[in-house]
């Protein structure tokens, strides 16, 4: 028993035995939740990201509002126009389509796939790291190797074989690539777990007869959610990164639906006579990304409560 | 209770020749390079309504006895009878009702309570594991279990983390209490306690046994505390009972050279009551790779030939008074 | 009157935190002799450790600010040195050992090199002389074999043998102070008597003056001269090891003592409990900040600090009771 009063104890222990004040009148106690948002709104990075972030869901929640045409709208006579021209912020390409209208629409397609992939592989993956980490032995060895096989295979070529084979939909799309991403997930939940497996209110649970399903859904992943949702924001950068390739090379999002991935692929044939048509939703992939990393990191310093001051500071008064 | 009075009665919880070896694995193909004998053929028993405190220090293997007598972890050899049934044979489906009756309560009251649950969910838990009752029954039945153990209701929504330490291990003695059970092992329950707060939770435990007819097995390496609240006195050394007999009498005769070396070295603040300090040499040696005939001989004092080649067994030398010891001190 | 090695005067401590600075320590004062060992009994939340890790200025790395006071040693004060003047001194002329005798030690250096550093670097010896100065420490805290232990790692050693060479790490440069925070908390009791033997052993053999800091009034009364008993940040009572144990005169002491199992009440019977829970930081109680827990408390405890009263050739406590002659008499009779 140190006296250091660093932590919560000291802090946090509340003044008087029997007579204590309720919740509503005990001052000064903050939870866990809000002390990691209060944590992550003081980083101007993660709250940069998340602006930028929620800008682009309105965008793309309301595309159809805010778009001035329709995007699979061919108009031959308005193509290749410039930036600025009119009613075109952005110009046109080649088939006359307009550059603004469908990076709205791309943006709907690219957050729904991040969002989506995300959150299917974050659920493959919590599952099977969760069972792996409880029950150990055979289990365990025989879903960590089959995270070895997936993470030695090449995804980006089987992910092409995969939508070549069985054709491009847009739940394909989704379903391939949370197929091929779940893995980093399972590895982080079922080492949490492992290290929660030995935690004594896991076994305070077992001793009073909980079962095990209980013990996994209701004790154990409530207290791995942090790491889990770190990840599932990262995830969602990586599972736009990886849409965006698989359409530029054509086998993603099919025309007359666009993404920016497919605008990318599109783009590439007039990179000489019009860059800027590459440049837009490059960029867009960029910021968004970007955007997402942030807030991911922002997240994790949030939410670790290792980070501790260890510098020597200037002396109060003297 | 006096010796006579419980001879008469039967055991509430038995053991007899309780093994728990721990495998030891070595390289990549995880062979068993050998076990870690942590409780190696223990035998003795528990009468309803008593206290039965369990000392010894760290490794001794005290704290792996009462997971293996809660059945928790499963053990090597032997039986654990608790009420005439062997726990050890049970069905899992069996075993889960009867661990309504078999509680146990942790040392750390940090690490004990799921620090994302509010206490009254914490409490509440035992009620939806093992009854079928509704959110209004539960939210009643937590109420009064915080009155049982001196905590403000009021502050049922609030986190573990809000708790003092103290408070916290309150919640964790209403968690074992919930159902009501018959027996609870109190593993290093004061232990992490300030001394000022640590009285306060004996006094709950004693005052729990008289209104609820309890049965502890307390382990604890804190001499003072089990000497104050035990009945019988169990004491450990390297997975082995050395000595086992009512508290007075193990405390005011002690047979065991380690018995007498441990209540030796307690650090006395009343300076009347200051003995002669027997200092033991060495360390507890590893239990991977225990000694040769009495896992004490090493840093005993009054070791003999005898007492490297032969293990001694524990055996009754008077009135309910047993010890593994060739040369017991008289 | 002889100058005292170590002189604490009127120490403060805060730490930043949501709520504004919080008071660790308030007003603490100390006076230490070579030769002599000091105890801080206190429970958590007490500031003994704040007071020890002051001392040494290791406090400017875990957040906290000395607020006022000072620390004289040698006639030097500590709290206007800089943390490179203090980088010479500790490990030198002040030591200090931990609780966990595992983590302070590094698992990948033998524990013999880890001793020579502390040689190499205050003493300008060069490796060979330090090595020989590190395996005549080992021996003198005790261990057995200490070329062969010299060249073992941390991992390979007990907890005991694993504090004894934390022991020798601090003793290695012969420092004139040394502070133990809680040495043999993590040890088991067997252990932890050898250890405190050790210490009053290397004390006499050193004359060195020993500050330990430690919860159990137990190991107080095994091996202090001088106690001081803190409470919430304060001190309430000090004295003589004789003065403090054998005439405990604040509630609070007296309450420490009648808790412990086994030193008045019976097998079986409520053992003496402080009613209520040590206060936070943050939420102080006015006048005494025992006052919420005292069953003597009285109007004036809720309103005014105590000040120090001196009972006698150095006794000295904190209660308005020990002002009043006739309190004095109802508090002898609770004992």
């Amino acid at each position: 028993m140190s006296g250091i009063p660093l932590g919560e104890s000291p802090l946090a222990g509340n003044s008087l035995g029997g007579g204590n004040p309720g919740p509503e009148s005990a001052p000064q106690v903050v939870s866990l939740g809000r002390m990691a948002w209060r944590r992550f709104l003081r980083n101007p990075f993660a709250v940069a990201g998340l602006i930028v972030l929620l800008f682009f869901v309105i965008a793309a929640l309301f595309a159809r509002f805010i778009a001035p045409f329709n995007p699979a709208r061919i108009d031959l006579l308005a193509a290749n126009l410039p930036l600025g021209s009119g009613a075109h912020i952005l110009g046109t390409d080649e088939l006359g389509r307009d550059i603004f209208s469908r990076l709205l629409y791309s943006s709907q397609v690219s957050l729904l796939v991040g969002f989506s992939v995300a959150f299917v592989s974050v659920f493959i993956g919590t599952l099977i790291g969760a069972v792996s980490g409880y029950f150990g032995g055979l289990i365990d060895t025989f879903f960590m190797r089959m995270v070895d096989v997936f993470n030695s295979v090449p995804l980006l070529f089987l992910n092409i074989l995969m939508l070549a084979i069985f054709g491009s939909s847009f739940v394909l799309l989704i379903c391939i690539l949370a197929f091929t991403s779940w893995m980093g997930v399972a590895r982080l939940v079922r080492g949490t777990f492992l290290q929660l497996r030995e935690t004594q209110y896991v076994e305070a649970a077992k001793a009073l007869g909980t079962s095990n399903w209980r013990i996994i859904t209701y004790h154990m992943i409530r207290n791995a959610t942090a790491p889990i949702i770190v990840n599932a924001t990262l995830m969602i950068g990586g599972a736009i990164l990886s849409e965006a390739a698989l359409s530029f090379l054509g086998l993603g999002i099919q025309p007359p639906q666009t993404s920016w991935g497919q605008m990318l692929s599109n783009a590439q044939q007039y990179m000489l006579t019009d860059p800027l048509q590459a440049v837009y939703p490059g960029l867009c992939i960029l910021v968004v990304v970007l955007a997402v990393n942030f807030i991911g990191d922002g997240i994790q310093s949030a939410i670790d409560p290792r980070r501790k001051v260890r510098r020597p500071r200037r002396r109060l008064g003297r | 209770m006096n010796a006579p009075e419980l001879a008469k009665k039967q055991y509430l919880l038995e053991t007899s020749g309780v093994k728990k070896y721990f495998p030891i694995k070595k390289g990549v193909l995880n062979r068993i390079a050998g076990y870690v004998q942590a409780v190696d053929g223990l035998s003795f028993g528990i009468f309803p309504g008593e206290t039965f405190g369990l000392v010894g220090e760290s490794g001794c293997g005290k704290s792996t006895l009462g997971r293996v007598v809660l059945n928790l972890q499963r053990a090597t050899a032997g039986q654990v009878l608790y009420d005439g049934r062997d726990l050890t044979k049970l069905q899992m489906k069996e075993m889960r009702n009867l661990r309504r009756e078999l509680q146990i309560i942790f040392q750390d009251p940090f690490g004990s309570l799921n620090p994302r649950l509010p206490i009254k969910d914490i409490m509440g838990e035992p009620f939806r594991v093992h009854e079928r009752v509704n959110k209004r029954e539960i939210d009643e039945k937590v109420i009064e279990l915080m009155h049982l153990v001196g905590l403000d209701p009021a502050r049922r929504n609030s986190y573990p983390h809000e708790f003092s330490g103290g408070q916290r291990q309150r919640v964790g003695i209403a968690r074992a209490m919930a159902l009501h059970p018959k027996f609870v092992v109190a593993d290093e329950a004061v232990s992490a306690l300030d001394v000022s707060v640590q009285s306060q939770i004996i006094n709950l435990f004693m005052r729990l046994q008289r209104e609820l007819g309890l049965t502890y097995l307390f382990i604890s390496h804190g001499l003072n505390v089990v000497r104050h609240i035990s009945d019988h006195v169990g004491v450990m050394y390297l997975g082995k009972l050395v000595e086992i007999s009512l508290t007075d009498e193990l405390y005011s005769h002690p047979l065991h050279p380690y018995t007498l070396a441990l209540l030796s070295a307690i650090p006395q603040p009343d300076r009347a009551k200051k003995s002669q300090r027997i200092i033991l040499q060495g360390d507890v040696p590893s239990p991977a790779n225990p000694p040769s005939g009495c896992r004490f001989h090493p840093r005993c004092p009054y070791a003999q030939v005898l007492c490297r080649q032969e293990e001694p067994l524990l055996q009754g030398t008077g009135e309910d008074h047993r010890v593994a010891c060739h040369f017991p001190l008289g | 009157m002889k100058v005292p090695l170590l002189e604490i005067r009127d120490l403060s401590v805060g730490f930043q935190a949501e709520q504004g600075i919080l008071k660790a320590v308030d007003r603490v004062s100390l006076k230490m002799e070579e030769g002599k060992t000091f105890c801080l009994v206190g429970e958590s939340g007490s500031g003994k450790s704040v007071t020890s890790l002051s001392v040494m200025r290791l406090i400017d790395y875990d957040g906290g600010d000395i607020l006022s006071g000072e620390i004289f040693f040698h006639g030097e004060d500590l709290v206007r040195k800089s943390q490179e003047e203090m980088i010479k001194l500790r490990g030198y002329k002040l030591a200090m050992i931990f609780q966990e005798p595992m983590s302070a030690l590094n698992p990948v250096f033998t524990v013999g090199d880890q001793i020579a550093e502390a040689v190499m670097l205050h003493q300008n010896k060069g490796k060979k002389e330090a090595c020989q100065d590190a395996i005549e420490m080992l021996r003198l805290v005790g261990i057995p074999a200490p070329e062969v232990r010299a060249r073992q790692y941390p991992h390979e050693l007990s907890g005991g043998m694993c504090q004894r060479v934390v022991i020798a790490m601090a003793l290695v440069c012969k420092p004139e102070v040394l502070i133990a925070d809680e040495p043999t908390t993590a040890l088991d009791v067997t252990v932890q008597a050898q250890i405190l033997d050790l210490l009053r052993q290397l004390k006499a053999e050193l004359n060195m003056a020993i500050l330990l800091i430690t919860h159990d009034m137990g190991v107080a009364a095994e091996v202090a001269d001088q106690i001081t008993v803190m409470y919430a940040g304060v001190m309430v009572e000090e004295g003589t090891v004789e003065q403090v144990f054998s005439h405990p005169y604040h509630p609070y002491t007296l309450g420490l003592l009648k808790s412990i199992p086994g030193y008045e009440s019976k097998r079986g019977m409520d053992l003496y409990a402080i009613p209520g829970n040590i206060p936070s930081l943050a939420q102080l109680p006015q006048g005494c900040r025992f006052h919420p827990r005292c069953v003597l408390a009285q109007e004036k405890c809720r309103l005014e600090e105590p000040v120090p009263h001196d009972l006698g050739s150095g006794h000295m406590v904190k209660c308005w009771l020990s002002e009043s002659a006739e309190m004095s008499e109802s508090t002898a009779e609770k004992r």
